[in-house]
């Protein structure tokens, strides 16, 4: 039977919403305090939810120490304590909450191969979450 | 079509324990898990009920029927109890998330009398859970 497996990890960054295509007014304006030129920080939640069948010998869709060693050091360790803008990914995209979901996406479906990845949900603040699904 | 969730908590132990496996493989396998007097988790049980609201009630379900289902099927079997030992599904069969996510939804679906069952979701801990649709 499919079961899908979801899990949720933190980790700490900062960011500036700045983009080099816009005036400063224009950035200012789209952007607001995101825009303000030192950055700001946040504790991102990322939940990962991947499906498959359940292994008759395990009772497992996947082994949790594969899917939580994976995460710690794909995407906790490279994002965890830095500056999103300073990270080759965002030198030439707005790290947006929407942007980095999307790169944690693709490191996932990329490198984890146990479990089918269904979505990436990112949490920035308690008030805000987005979703990617490929 | 509306979709309604209840919740419920339920306090179990378990442990991992595959006896196919050599002690070293279940090590290898189930780390602390499969420790042999087992330990607990405060599960947080979420049903997902969905049907068209009834013109006359306004509801999908009547939630003290769907509260008093999950009692009966799911907390009364599981609720303080060893799983292993105490849960007939898992006298053979591993408690892990997967699994009592799928044995509650076999002892809700055929037990709900208005609502079609959308989903059981089972959460071991706030930072895992495992959602299951029925699906083969």
């Amino acid at each position: 039977m499919k079961a899908h497996l979801s899990r949720r990890y933190l980790f700490s960054a900062s960011h500036r919403l700045h983009s080099e295509e816009m005036s400063a007014e224009e950035n200012q304006a789209t952007y607001g305090k995101c825009n303000n030129p030192y950055g700001h920080g946040h504790n991102y939640i990322v939940e990962v939810t991947v499906s498959g069948q359940v292994d008759a010998q395990t009772g497992m869709v996947c082994n949790l120490a594969d899917l939580d060693g994976f995460i710690e050091q794909e995407v906790l360790a490279r994002y965890g304590h830095e500056n999103l803008n300073t990270m080759k990914e965002f030198a030439q995209e707005v790290p947006t909450t929407e942007n980095l979901c999307i790169q944690i996406y693709e490191i996932v479906q990329r490198g984890f191969l146990h479990a089918h990845l269904e979505r990436v949900r990112l949490e920035e603040t308690m008030m805000n979450s987005f979703e990617y699904r490929g | 079509m509306v979709y309604l969730t209840r919740k419920a908590e339920f306090s179990a132990s378990h442990l991992y324990h595959n006896p196919e496996f050599s002690p070293e493989e279940n090590r290898r396998v189930f780390g602390k898990c499969n420790n042999p007097h087992g330990h607990g988790h405060n599960y947080t049980l979420e049903v997902t009920v969905k049907g068209e609201v009834d013109p006359r009630s306004g509801f999908v379900v009547d939630l003290k029927r769907l509260k008093e289902v999950m009692h009966r099927e799911v907390l009364d079997a599981m609720d303080h109890r060893f799983l292993n030992k105490e849960v007939p599904e898992f006298l053979h069969q591993i408690p892990t998330t997967e699994n009592i996510a799928i044995a509650i939804w076999q002892r809700l679906v055929t037990k709900l009398d208005r609502a079609t069952l959308h989903r059981v979701r089972v959460y071991e801990t706030p930072d895992l859970f495992v959602d299951f649709y029925g699906e083969a």
